[in-house]
Protein backbone atom coordinates (compact mmCIF):
# COMPACT_ATOMS: atom_id res chain seq x y z
CA UNK A 1 0.00 0.00 0.00
CA UNK A 2 1.54 3.25 -1.09
CA UNK A 3 0.83 6.50 0.25
CA UNK A 4 -1.18 8.24 -2.64
CA UNK A 5 -3.10 4.81 -2.33
CA UNK A 6 -4.90 5.59 1.40
CA UNK A 7 -8.23 6.89 1.75
CA UNK A 8 -9.12 10.02 3.51
CA UNK A 9 -9.61 7.87 6.82
CA UNK A 10 -6.46 5.67 6.67
CA UNK A 11 -4.26 8.63 6.12
CA UNK A 12 -5.60 10.62 9.32
CA UNK A 13 -4.91 7.37 11.42
CA UNK A 14 -1.19 7.40 9.82
CA UNK A 15 -1.37 11.34 10.30
CA UNK A 16 -2.27 10.82 13.75
CA UNK A 17 -0.39 8.38 15.15
CA UNK A 18 2.70 10.41 13.14
CA UNK A 19 3.93 7.04 11.29
CA UNK A 20 3.51 9.99 8.04
CA UNK A 21 3.88 13.51 7.94
CA UNK A 22 1.81 15.92 5.71
CA UNK A 23 4.26 17.00 3.89
CA UNK A 24 5.53 13.28 2.99
CA UNK A 25 1.71 12.50 2.39
CA UNK A 26 1.82 15.16 -0.23
CA UNK A 27 5.09 14.88 -2.00
CA UNK A 28 3.96 11.10 -2.66
CA UNK A 29 0.69 12.56 -4.03
CA UNK A 30 2.94 15.23 -6.22
CA UNK A 31 4.91 12.34 -7.48
CA UNK A 32 2.13 10.15 -8.58
CA UNK A 33 0.83 13.46 -10.57
CA UNK A 34 4.18 13.71 -12.04
CA UNK A 35 4.20 10.03 -13.09
CA UNK A 36 0.80 9.62 -14.09
CA UNK A 37 -0.31 12.76 -15.98
CA UNK A 38 0.64 12.72 -19.13
CA UNK A 39 -1.48 9.55 -19.67
CA UNK A 40 -4.25 10.89 -17.74
CA UNK A 41 -4.51 14.63 -17.75
CA UNK A 42 -6.73 14.97 -14.84
CA UNK A 43 -5.33 18.25 -13.92
CA UNK A 44 -5.51 21.55 -15.74
CA UNK A 45 -3.37 23.24 -13.11
CA UNK A 46 -1.08 21.31 -10.56
CA UNK A 47 0.14 23.29 -7.39
CA UNK A 48 2.77 21.57 -6.24
CA UNK A 49 4.60 24.40 -4.37
CA UNK A 50 1.84 25.87 -2.44
CA UNK A 51 0.54 22.31 -1.23
CA UNK A 52 3.98 21.51 0.28
CA UNK A 53 3.80 24.94 2.08
CA UNK A 54 0.04 23.95 3.15
CA UNK A 55 1.32 20.47 4.04
CA UNK A 56 3.88 22.50 6.30
CA UNK A 57 1.45 24.22 7.42
CA UNK A 58 -0.74 21.21 8.52
CA UNK A 59 2.08 19.24 10.16
CA UNK A 60 2.04 22.14 12.33
CA UNK A 61 -0.78 22.19 13.53
CA UNK A 62 -1.01 18.26 13.78
CA UNK A 63 1.83 18.77 15.82
CA UNK A 64 0.66 21.43 18.18
CA UNK A 65 -2.57 19.28 18.65
CA UNK A 66 -4.78 20.88 16.69
CA UNK A 67 -5.96 17.77 14.29
CA UNK A 68 -9.20 17.94 12.33
CA UNK A 69 -10.23 15.13 9.97
CA UNK A 70 -9.21 16.77 7.29
CA UNK A 71 -5.86 18.16 8.29
CA UNK A 72 -2.93 17.60 6.42
CA UNK A 73 -5.32 15.82 3.25
CA UNK A 74 -3.97 16.41 -0.11
CA UNK A 75 -7.23 17.32 -2.23
CA UNK A 76 -7.70 18.60 -5.72
CA UNK A 77 -10.73 20.55 -6.60
CA UNK A 78 -12.64 21.02 -10.15
CA UNK A 79 -11.12 24.04 -11.97
CA UNK A 80 -15.04 25.55 -11.72
CA UNK A 81 -14.03 25.94 -8.01
CA UNK A 82 -13.16 29.60 -7.24
CA UNK A 83 -9.51 29.22 -5.47
CA UNK A 84 -8.27 32.86 -4.33
CA UNK A 85 -4.67 33.66 -6.44
CA UNK A 86 -5.33 29.94 -8.05
CA UNK A 87 -5.92 30.15 -11.53
CA UNK A 88 -9.61 28.56 -12.19
CA UNK A 89 -10.84 28.23 -15.45
CA UNK A 90 -13.94 25.84 -15.58
CA UNK A 91 -12.18 24.26 -18.25
CA UNK A 92 -12.86 27.38 -20.58
CA UNK A 93 -10.36 29.37 -22.70
CA UNK A 94 -12.58 32.36 -21.60
CA UNK A 95 -11.27 32.29 -18.45
CA UNK A 96 -7.61 30.93 -19.40
CA UNK A 97 -6.07 33.66 -17.11
CA UNK A 98 -8.45 34.05 -14.64
CA UNK A 99 -7.36 34.59 -10.98
CA UNK A 100 -9.96 34.65 -8.49
CA UNK A 101 -10.20 37.48 -5.80
CA UNK A 102 -11.76 34.60 -3.37
CA UNK A 103 -12.50 31.43 -2.66
CA UNK A 104 -15.89 29.24 -3.05
CA UNK A 105 -16.87 28.74 0.43
CA UNK A 106 -16.64 24.97 0.49
CA UNK A 107 -13.00 25.37 -0.50
CA UNK A 108 -12.72 27.76 2.54
CA UNK A 109 -14.44 25.40 5.24
CA UNK A 110 -12.11 22.94 3.77
CA UNK A 111 -8.86 24.82 4.08
CA UNK A 112 -10.17 26.07 7.43
CA UNK A 113 -10.10 22.46 8.21
CA UNK A 114 -6.41 21.74 7.29
CA UNK A 115 -6.71 20.13 4.27
CA UNK A 116 -4.23 20.74 1.63
CA UNK A 117 -4.67 21.78 -2.01
CA UNK A 118 -2.88 19.95 -4.92
CA UNK A 119 -4.56 21.59 -7.67
CA UNK A 120 -7.45 22.38 -10.31
CA UNK A 121 -9.10 19.74 -12.11
CA UNK A 122 -10.04 19.60 -15.85
CA UNK A 123 -13.40 19.00 -16.66
CA UNK A 124 -15.75 19.96 -19.77
CA UNK A 125 -16.37 23.39 -20.29
CA UNK A 126 -18.63 25.23 -17.38
CA UNK A 127 -19.70 21.66 -16.55
CA UNK A 128 -21.53 20.96 -20.01
CA UNK A 129 -20.70 17.93 -21.27
CA UNK A 130 -21.27 14.20 -20.04
CA UNK A 131 -17.27 13.17 -21.47
CA UNK A 132 -14.79 15.92 -20.37
CA UNK A 133 -13.78 15.33 -24.18
CA UNK A 134 -15.65 19.23 -23.67
CA UNK A 135 -12.35 20.84 -21.88
CA UNK A 136 -10.72 23.62 -23.39
CA UNK A 137 -7.34 21.69 -22.19
CA UNK A 138 -7.41 18.18 -23.93
CA UNK A 139 -9.68 15.37 -22.59
CA UNK A 140 -9.44 13.23 -19.72
CA UNK A 141 -8.91 9.80 -20.03
CA UNK A 142 -9.88 7.48 -18.28
CA UNK A 143 -7.89 5.38 -15.96
CA UNK A 144 -8.77 2.10 -16.49
CA UNK A 145 -8.81 2.37 -20.01
CA UNK A 146 -6.94 5.18 -21.67
CA UNK A 147 -9.23 5.25 -24.84
CA UNK A 148 -12.05 5.94 -22.93
CA UNK A 149 -13.98 8.88 -21.74
CA UNK A 150 -13.65 9.34 -17.34
CA UNK A 151 -17.26 10.70 -17.71
CA UNK A 152 -18.61 13.46 -17.17
CA UNK A 153 -18.48 16.94 -16.07
CA UNK A 154 -16.23 15.95 -13.60
CA UNK A 155 -13.80 14.02 -15.67
CA UNK A 156 -10.97 15.35 -14.02
CA UNK A 157 -12.36 14.69 -10.19
CA UNK A 158 -13.37 11.22 -10.97
CA UNK A 159 -10.35 10.20 -12.61
CA UNK A 160 -7.76 11.99 -10.18
CA UNK A 161 -9.52 9.45 -8.02
CA UNK A 162 -8.80 6.26 -10.08
CA UNK A 163 -5.31 7.68 -10.79
CA UNK A 164 -4.39 7.81 -6.92
CA UNK A 165 -3.09 11.39 -7.57
CA UNK A 166 -5.58 12.67 -4.92
CA UNK A 167 -6.89 11.00 -1.55
CA UNK A 168 -10.45 13.20 -2.15
CA UNK A 169 -11.87 15.56 -4.76
CA UNK A 170 -14.94 18.02 -4.74
CA UNK A 171 -16.93 17.95 -8.06
CA UNK A 172 -20.15 19.46 -8.76
CA UNK A 173 -23.37 18.06 -10.57
CA UNK A 174 -26.03 19.47 -12.48
CA UNK A 175 -27.45 16.65 -14.82
CA UNK A 176 -25.05 13.61 -12.99
CA UNK A 177 -21.42 15.32 -13.70
CA UNK A 178 -20.61 13.65 -9.94
CA UNK A 179 -22.68 10.23 -10.23
CA UNK A 180 -21.85 9.40 -13.67
CA UNK A 181 -18.07 10.06 -13.73
CA UNK A 182 -18.10 8.07 -10.59
CA UNK A 183 -19.40 4.96 -12.04
CA UNK A 184 -16.88 5.17 -14.99
CA UNK A 185 -13.49 5.37 -12.81
CA UNK A 186 -15.29 3.18 -10.17
CA UNK A 187 -14.79 5.74 -7.32
CA UNK A 188 -17.83 6.55 -4.74
CA UNK A 189 -19.54 10.16 -6.27
CA UNK A 190 -22.23 11.54 -4.01
CA UNK A 191 -24.56 14.63 -5.15
CA UNK A 192 -26.59 16.28 -2.03
CA UNK A 193 -29.84 17.55 -1.66
CA UNK A 194 -30.16 20.97 -3.26
CA UNK A 195 -29.14 23.50 -0.65
CA UNK A 196 -27.44 21.25 1.27
CA UNK A 197 -24.27 22.94 0.12
CA UNK A 198 -22.85 26.46 -0.35
CA UNK A 199 -23.06 27.15 -4.83
CA UNK A 200 -20.62 30.85 -3.47
CA UNK A 201 -17.97 30.47 -5.37
CA UNK A 202 -18.74 27.85 -7.87
CA UNK A 203 -19.00 28.95 -11.55
CA UNK A 204 -22.40 28.82 -12.33
CA UNK A 205 -23.96 26.56 -15.18
CA UNK A 206 -27.48 25.85 -14.69
CA UNK A 207 -28.25 27.96 -10.49
CA UNK A 208 -31.71 25.83 -9.86
CA UNK A 209 -30.14 22.08 -10.30
CA UNK A 210 -25.86 22.65 -9.66
CA UNK A 211 -25.12 21.22 -6.60
CA UNK A 212 -21.54 20.85 -4.93
CA UNK A 213 -20.54 16.94 -3.92
CA UNK A 214 -17.62 14.91 -2.86
CA UNK A 215 -15.91 11.71 -4.89
CA UNK A 216 -14.21 9.73 -2.96
CA UNK A 217 -11.91 6.11 -2.73
CA UNK A 218 -15.05 4.71 -0.40
CA UNK A 219 -17.95 5.76 1.22
CA UNK A 220 -16.44 6.60 4.86
CA UNK A 221 -14.59 9.61 2.88
CA UNK A 222 -17.87 10.53 1.33
CA UNK A 223 -19.20 11.03 4.37
CA UNK A 224 -16.43 13.09 5.54
CA UNK A 225 -16.06 15.63 2.58
CA UNK A 226 -19.98 15.80 2.79
CA UNK A 227 -20.00 16.71 6.14
CA UNK A 228 -16.99 19.60 5.96
CA UNK A 229 -18.95 21.42 3.33
CA UNK A 230 -22.71 21.32 4.14
CA UNK A 231 -24.49 23.85 5.86
CA UNK A 232 -25.67 26.89 5.86
CA UNK A 233 -24.21 30.03 4.44
CA UNK A 234 -25.38 33.66 4.28
CA UNK A 235 -23.66 34.13 0.63
CA UNK A 236 -25.67 31.37 -0.72
CA UNK A 237 -29.41 32.54 -0.27
CA UNK A 238 -30.43 28.75 -2.31
CA UNK A 239 -28.65 27.14 0.58
CA UNK A 240 -31.20 25.66 3.63
CA UNK A 241 -30.39 26.52 6.95
CA UNK A 242 -31.04 22.68 8.65
CA UNK A 243 -28.82 21.32 11.07
CA UNK A 244 -25.72 19.14 9.10
CA UNK A 245 -25.94 15.68 10.67
CA UNK A 246 -22.40 13.54 11.74
CA UNK A 247 -22.70 11.52 8.14
CA UNK A 248 -20.04 9.35 9.35
CA UNK A 249 -22.11 8.53 12.92
CA UNK A 250 -24.40 7.22 10.64
CA UNK A 251 -22.20 4.13 9.17
CA UNK A 252 -23.36 0.62 9.63
CA UNK A 253 -23.27 -2.14 8.17
CA UNK A 254 -27.32 -3.03 8.83
CA UNK A 255 -29.73 -2.30 6.01
CA UNK A 256 -32.25 -5.06 7.40
CA UNK A 257 -35.75 -4.04 6.86
CA UNK A 258 -34.74 -1.02 4.82
CA UNK A 259 -37.44 -0.77 1.64
CA UNK A 260 -35.43 -0.22 -1.34
CA UNK A 261 -37.34 0.86 -4.05
CA UNK A 262 -36.95 -0.13 -8.17
CA UNK A 263 -38.34 1.80 -10.49
CA UNK A 264 -39.27 0.16 -14.09
CA UNK A 265 -38.61 2.90 -15.74
CA UNK A 266 -34.69 2.50 -15.10
CA UNK A 267 -34.40 -1.14 -15.79
CA UNK A 268 -34.77 -0.56 -19.79
CA UNK A 269 -34.50 -3.02 -22.95
CA UNK A 270 -31.45 -0.74 -23.88
CA UNK A 271 -29.69 -1.06 -20.97
CA UNK A 272 -26.23 -2.41 -21.37
CA UNK A 273 -25.97 -5.77 -20.70
CA UNK A 274 -22.72 -6.09 -18.15
CA UNK A 275 -24.61 -3.30 -16.32
CA UNK A 276 -27.88 -5.40 -16.05
CA UNK A 277 -26.16 -8.19 -14.75
CA UNK A 278 -24.07 -5.75 -11.98
CA UNK A 279 -27.39 -3.99 -11.37
CA UNK A 280 -29.01 -7.95 -10.48
CA UNK A 281 -26.09 -8.98 -8.17
CA UNK A 282 -26.30 -6.05 -6.19
CA UNK A 283 -29.68 -6.47 -5.53
CA UNK A 284 -28.91 -10.05 -4.56
CA UNK A 285 -26.51 -8.48 -2.10
CA UNK A 286 -28.72 -6.45 -0.92
CA UNK A 287 -31.30 -8.82 -0.23
CA UNK A 288 -28.72 -11.28 1.43
CA UNK A 289 -28.30 -8.33 4.04
CA UNK A 290 -32.09 -8.46 4.89
CA UNK A 291 -33.35 -5.16 2.62
CA UNK A 292 -36.63 -5.18 0.95
CA UNK A 293 -37.60 -4.34 -2.57
CA UNK A 294 -40.59 -2.71 -3.36
CA UNK A 295 -40.97 -2.25 -7.04
CA UNK A 296 -42.36 1.24 -8.19
CA UNK A 297 -42.70 3.88 -11.16
CA UNK A 298 -41.15 6.52 -11.92
CA UNK A 299 -43.95 7.50 -14.96
CA UNK A 300 -42.02 10.65 -16.02
CA UNK A 301 -38.56 9.40 -16.12
CA UNK A 302 -38.74 9.59 -20.31
CA UNK A 303 -39.52 12.96 -19.92
CA UNK A 304 -36.59 14.06 -17.89
CA UNK A 305 -33.77 14.78 -20.66
CA UNK A 306 -36.09 16.92 -22.68
CA UNK A 307 -37.32 18.95 -19.59
CA UNK A 308 -33.68 19.06 -18.39
CA UNK A 309 -32.10 20.08 -21.80
CA UNK A 310 -34.21 22.61 -22.22
CA UNK A 311 -34.32 24.38 -18.15
CA UNK A 312 -30.51 23.92 -17.83
CA UNK A 313 -29.79 25.73 -21.56
CA UNK A 314 -32.18 28.38 -20.52
CA UNK A 315 -30.33 29.21 -17.21
CA UNK A 316 -26.76 28.79 -18.59
CA UNK A 317 -27.67 31.14 -21.22
CA UNK A 318 -28.65 34.13 -18.31
CA UNK A 319 -25.59 32.88 -16.31
CA UNK A 320 -23.01 32.84 -19.09
CA UNK A 321 -23.86 36.62 -20.62
CA UNK A 322 -21.36 38.14 -17.65
CA UNK A 323 -18.33 36.53 -20.29
CA UNK A 324 -18.73 39.92 -22.26
CA UNK A 325 -15.22 41.05 -22.01
CA UNK A 326 -15.70 43.48 -19.70
CA UNK A 327 -14.44 42.53 -16.35
CA UNK A 328 -12.98 39.49 -16.33
CA UNK A 329 -11.93 36.76 -19.22
CA UNK A 330 -11.36 37.04 -22.66
CA UNK A 331 -11.64 39.98 -24.85
CA UNK A 332 -10.62 40.42 -28.74
CA UNK A 333 -8.06 41.83 -30.02
CA UNK A 334 -9.53 43.42 -32.76
CA UNK A 335 -13.19 45.15 -31.58
CA UNK A 336 -15.42 47.54 -33.81
CA UNK A 337 -17.47 49.25 -31.00
CA UNK A 338 -19.17 47.70 -28.13
CA UNK A 339 -21.49 45.25 -29.55
CA UNK A 340 -18.81 43.97 -31.83
CA UNK A 341 -16.61 43.36 -29.02
CA UNK A 342 -19.19 41.16 -27.05
CA UNK A 343 -19.94 39.41 -29.96
CA UNK A 344 -16.21 38.18 -31.07
CA UNK A 345 -14.86 38.10 -27.28
CA UNK A 346 -17.53 35.35 -26.91
CA UNK A 347 -17.08 33.56 -30.39
CA UNK A 348 -13.28 33.19 -29.29
CA UNK A 349 -14.01 31.99 -25.65
CA UNK A 350 -16.47 29.76 -25.94
CA UNK A 351 -16.04 26.43 -27.37
CA UNK A 352 -18.64 24.41 -29.31
CA UNK A 353 -21.09 22.66 -26.84
CA UNK A 354 -21.02 25.95 -24.63
CA UNK A 355 -22.43 28.09 -27.63
CA UNK A 356 -24.77 25.06 -28.34
CA UNK A 357 -26.23 25.78 -25.09
CA UNK A 358 -26.43 29.50 -24.84
CA UNK A 359 -28.25 29.00 -28.46
CA UNK A 360 -30.81 26.51 -27.23
CA UNK A 361 -30.92 28.27 -23.96
CA UNK A 362 -31.82 31.86 -25.60
CA UNK A 363 -33.98 30.15 -28.40
CA UNK A 364 -36.37 28.65 -25.31
CA UNK A 365 -36.58 32.01 -23.85
CA UNK A 366 -37.04 33.88 -26.59
CA UNK A 367 -40.69 35.97 -26.76
CA UNK A 368 -43.07 33.61 -28.56
CA UNK A 369 -41.50 30.73 -27.40
CA UNK A 370 -41.17 30.75 -23.69
CA UNK A 371 -44.40 29.26 -22.86
CA UNK A 372 -44.08 26.22 -25.18
CA UNK A 373 -40.31 25.50 -24.24
CA UNK A 374 -39.06 26.68 -20.63
CA UNK A 375 -42.62 26.88 -19.39
CA UNK A 376 -43.49 23.69 -20.74
CA UNK A 377 -40.26 21.73 -19.04
CA UNK A 378 -41.04 23.53 -15.34
CA UNK A 379 -44.41 21.94 -15.67
CA UNK A 380 -42.76 18.76 -16.37
CA UNK A 381 -40.23 19.10 -13.87
CA UNK A 382 -42.95 19.40 -11.46
CA UNK A 383 -44.62 16.06 -12.13
CA UNK A 384 -40.94 14.52 -12.03
CA UNK A 385 -40.83 15.53 -8.38
CA UNK A 386 -44.32 14.45 -7.73
CA UNK A 387 -42.79 11.03 -8.82
CA UNK A 388 -40.44 10.76 -6.62
CA UNK A 389 -42.40 12.09 -3.57
CA UNK A 390 -45.00 9.63 -4.30
CA UNK A 391 -42.25 6.95 -4.65
CA UNK A 392 -40.49 8.07 -1.15
CA UNK A 393 -44.12 7.52 0.67
CA UNK A 394 -43.31 3.65 0.06
CA UNK A 395 -39.86 2.97 -0.16
CA UNK A 396 -36.26 4.86 2.03
CA UNK A 397 -34.22 4.56 -1.02
CA UNK A 398 -34.56 3.88 -4.72
CA UNK A 399 -31.86 1.58 -6.46
CA UNK A 400 -31.28 2.21 -10.32
CA UNK A 401 -28.07 2.42 -12.73
CA UNK A 402 -26.08 5.16 -13.17
CA UNK A 403 -25.58 5.26 -16.77
CA UNK A 404 -27.17 3.01 -19.23
CA UNK A 405 -23.70 1.47 -20.52
CA UNK A 406 -19.84 1.51 -18.99
CA UNK A 407 -17.66 4.46 -20.06
CA UNK A 408 -17.57 4.56 -24.20
CA UNK A 409 -15.06 5.36 -26.33
CA UNK A 410 -13.30 8.82 -26.78
CA UNK A 411 -14.68 10.36 -29.58
CA UNK A 412 -17.32 8.27 -30.20
CA UNK A 413 -20.40 10.29 -28.94
CA UNK A 414 -19.02 13.91 -29.89
CA UNK A 415 -20.31 14.36 -33.65
CA UNK A 416 -23.88 13.95 -32.25
CA UNK A 417 -24.78 16.13 -28.79
CA UNK A 418 -28.65 14.14 -28.73
CA UNK A 419 -26.97 10.87 -28.32
CA UNK A 420 -24.38 12.58 -25.34
CA UNK A 421 -27.46 13.95 -23.60
CA UNK A 422 -28.89 10.87 -23.26
CA UNK A 423 -26.08 9.36 -21.89
CA UNK A 424 -27.24 11.12 -18.55
CA UNK A 425 -30.93 9.88 -18.41
CA UNK A 426 -30.02 8.17 -15.14
CA UNK A 427 -29.35 10.69 -13.32
CA UNK A 428 -30.75 13.64 -14.39
CA UNK A 429 -34.43 13.21 -13.00
CA UNK A 430 -32.51 13.18 -9.52
CA UNK A 431 -31.41 17.05 -10.62
CA UNK A 432 -34.74 18.38 -11.22
CA UNK A 433 -36.59 16.40 -8.18
CA UNK A 434 -33.82 18.27 -6.18
CA UNK A 435 -32.91 15.68 -4.42
CA UNK A 436 -29.69 13.18 -3.47
CA UNK A 437 -28.03 10.36 -4.81
CA UNK A 438 -24.86 8.34 -4.43
CA UNK A 439 -22.40 6.33 -7.20
CA UNK A 440 -20.88 3.12 -5.60
CA UNK A 441 -18.74 0.97 -7.34
CA UNK A 442 -21.01 -2.28 -7.94
CA UNK A 443 -19.27 -4.70 -10.63
CA UNK A 444 -16.59 -4.44 -13.73
CA UNK A 445 -17.58 -4.80 -17.45
CA UNK A 446 -16.16 -7.73 -19.60
CA UNK A 447 -13.92 -5.23 -20.76
CA UNK A 448 -12.36 -4.16 -17.42
CA UNK A 449 -14.22 -1.25 -17.29
CA UNK A 450 -16.14 0.03 -13.99
CA UNK A 451 -20.19 -0.16 -13.39
CA UNK A 452 -21.60 1.91 -10.62
CA UNK A 453 -25.01 1.80 -8.73
CA UNK A 454 -27.08 4.82 -7.73
CA UNK A 455 -29.01 5.08 -4.35
CA UNK A 456 -31.37 8.37 -4.77
CA UNK A 457 -32.71 9.57 -1.33
CA UNK A 458 -35.53 11.64 0.04
CA UNK A 459 -34.95 15.06 0.29
CA UNK A 460 -31.81 15.43 2.58
CA UNK A 461 -32.03 12.12 3.30
CA UNK A 462 -28.11 11.90 3.03
CA UNK A 463 -27.98 9.65 5.89
CA UNK A 464 -30.18 6.67 4.04
CA UNK A 465 -28.15 6.24 0.98
CA UNK A 466 -24.70 6.52 3.01
CA UNK A 467 -26.22 4.13 5.45
CA UNK A 468 -27.21 1.72 1.79
CA UNK A 469 -24.44 2.89 -0.19
CA UNK A 470 -21.82 1.65 2.96
CA UNK A 471 -23.56 -1.77 3.66
CA UNK A 472 -22.97 -2.50 0.22
CA UNK A 473 -19.57 -1.67 0.01
CA UNK A 474 -18.80 -3.71 3.00
CA UNK A 475 -20.45 -6.72 1.50
CA UNK A 476 -18.75 -5.99 -1.45
CA UNK A 477 -14.92 -5.48 -2.70
CA UNK A 478 -15.24 -3.53 -6.13
CA UNK A 479 -13.80 -0.69 -4.29
CA UNK A 480 -10.34 -2.23 -3.33
CA UNK A 481 -10.06 -2.83 -7.45
CA UNK A 482 -7.05 -0.26 -8.98
CA UNK A 483 -6.44 0.43 -12.37
CA UNK A 484 -3.53 -0.29 -13.25
CA UNK A 485 -1.86 2.83 -14.24
CA UNK B 1 -37.88 21.92 -39.60
CA UNK B 2 -38.62 23.18 -36.23
CA UNK B 3 -35.85 25.84 -36.45
CA UNK B 4 -34.43 27.55 -39.52
CA UNK B 5 -31.20 29.05 -40.17
CA UNK B 6 -32.13 32.37 -39.97
CA UNK B 7 -33.83 31.56 -36.60
CA UNK B 8 -30.26 30.58 -35.80
CA UNK B 9 -28.94 33.88 -36.88
CA UNK B 10 -31.37 35.76 -34.81
CA UNK B 11 -30.77 33.67 -32.02
CA UNK B 12 -27.37 34.35 -32.31
CA UNK B 13 -28.01 38.35 -32.29
CA UNK B 14 -29.59 37.46 -29.41
CA UNK B 15 -27.19 35.56 -27.49
CA UNK B 16 -24.10 37.99 -28.72
CA UNK B 17 -22.62 35.59 -29.97
CA UNK B 18 -20.63 35.55 -33.58
CA UNK B 19 -21.40 32.76 -35.45
CA UNK B 20 -19.34 31.75 -38.83
CA UNK B 21 -21.29 29.88 -41.82
CA UNK B 22 -19.71 26.61 -40.85
CA UNK B 23 -21.64 27.06 -37.29
CA UNK B 24 -24.64 28.51 -38.42
CA UNK B 25 -24.81 25.34 -40.59
CA UNK B 26 -23.65 23.06 -38.07
CA UNK B 27 -25.91 24.41 -35.30
CA UNK B 28 -29.20 24.45 -37.40
CA UNK B 29 -29.24 20.90 -37.68
CA UNK B 30 -28.51 19.90 -34.60
CA UNK B 31 -30.84 22.58 -32.96
CA UNK B 32 -33.38 21.08 -35.17
CA UNK B 33 -32.93 17.54 -33.73
CA UNK B 34 -32.73 18.71 -30.57
CA UNK B 35 -36.00 21.22 -30.56
CA UNK B 36 -37.47 17.45 -32.41
CA UNK B 37 -36.80 15.63 -29.53
CA UNK B 38 -37.86 17.38 -26.59
CA UNK B 39 -41.30 18.09 -28.77
CA UNK B 40 -42.04 14.71 -26.88
CA UNK B 41 -42.94 16.73 -23.78
CA UNK B 42 -46.28 17.55 -25.91
CA UNK B 43 -47.14 14.20 -24.91
CA UNK B 44 -48.23 15.00 -21.14
CA UNK B 45 -51.03 17.48 -20.62
CA UNK B 46 -49.74 19.84 -18.20
CA UNK B 47 -52.90 21.53 -17.98
CA UNK B 48 -53.11 23.01 -14.37
CA UNK B 49 -49.92 22.02 -13.29
CA UNK B 50 -47.75 24.43 -11.22
CA UNK B 51 -44.45 25.16 -12.91
CA UNK B 52 -40.90 24.89 -10.51
CA UNK B 53 -38.28 26.90 -11.00
CA UNK B 54 -37.03 25.89 -8.03
CA UNK B 55 -36.45 22.64 -5.85
CA UNK B 56 -36.72 23.33 -2.59
CA UNK B 57 -39.85 25.90 -1.25
CA UNK B 58 -37.87 29.15 -0.17
CA UNK B 59 -39.31 32.20 0.74
CA UNK B 60 -37.10 35.58 -0.22
CA UNK B 61 -33.75 35.36 1.89
CA UNK B 62 -33.40 38.56 4.05
CA UNK B 63 -31.04 39.80 6.06
CA UNK B 64 -29.79 43.08 8.17
CA UNK B 65 -28.96 45.82 5.54
CA UNK B 66 -25.18 46.54 6.82
CA UNK B 67 -21.76 47.31 5.27
CA UNK B 68 -19.50 44.22 4.78
CA UNK B 69 -15.76 44.04 3.91
CA UNK B 70 -15.67 43.44 0.17
CA UNK B 71 -12.62 43.02 -1.64
CA UNK B 72 -12.05 46.57 -2.89
CA UNK B 73 -11.68 48.27 -5.77
CA UNK B 74 -7.68 47.09 -6.95
CA UNK B 75 -9.31 43.65 -6.51
CA UNK B 76 -12.23 44.48 -8.48
CA UNK B 77 -10.66 45.27 -11.76
CA UNK B 78 -7.30 42.42 -11.38
CA UNK B 79 -9.16 40.21 -14.00
CA UNK B 80 -10.32 43.10 -15.92
CA UNK B 81 -8.80 43.26 -19.70
CA UNK B 82 -8.64 47.17 -20.05
CA UNK B 83 -8.83 49.50 -17.00
CA UNK B 84 -8.05 52.87 -16.54
CA UNK B 85 -7.63 55.15 -13.06
CA UNK B 86 -10.36 52.70 -11.57
CA UNK B 87 -12.66 51.80 -14.04
CA UNK B 88 -13.17 49.09 -16.75
CA UNK B 89 -12.39 50.15 -20.55
CA UNK B 90 -14.62 49.58 -23.25
CA UNK B 91 -14.59 50.68 -26.47
CA UNK B 92 -16.50 53.79 -27.54
CA UNK B 93 -20.04 52.99 -27.27
CA UNK B 94 -21.37 55.83 -29.45
CA UNK B 95 -19.58 56.42 -32.47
Amino acid sequence: MELFDLTIHELHDKLKKKEVSSVEATGAMLARIEATEARVNAFITVTATEALQAAAAADRRIAAGEMDILTGIPLALKDIFLTKGVKTTCGSKILADFIPPYDATSWLKLQERGAVLLGKLNQDEFAMGSSCEGSAYGATRNPWNLECIPGGSSGGSAAAIAARQATATLGTDTGGSIRQPASHCGCVGLKPTYGRVSRYGVIAYASSLDQVGPLTRDVTDAAIMLGAVAGHDPLDSTSVDRPVPDYTAGLRSDVKGMKIGLPKEYFIDGLDEDVKKALDLAIDAYRGLGAEFVELALPHTDYAVAAYYLIATAEASSNLARYDGVRFGHRTADAKGLADMYRQSRAEGFGAEVKRRIMLGTYALSSGYYDAYYLKAQKVRTLIMQDFLKAFEKVDVILTPVAPTPAFKIGEKTADPLQMYLSDIFTIPVNLAGTCAISVPAGMSRAGLPIGLQLIGKPFGEESIIRAAYAFEQASTWHQLQAEL
Amino acid sequence: MKITRKEVEHVALLARLQLDEAEINTFTGQMDAILAYVEKLNELDTAGIVPTSHAVPMENAFRTDEVRPSIGVANALANAPDRVEGFFRVPKVIE
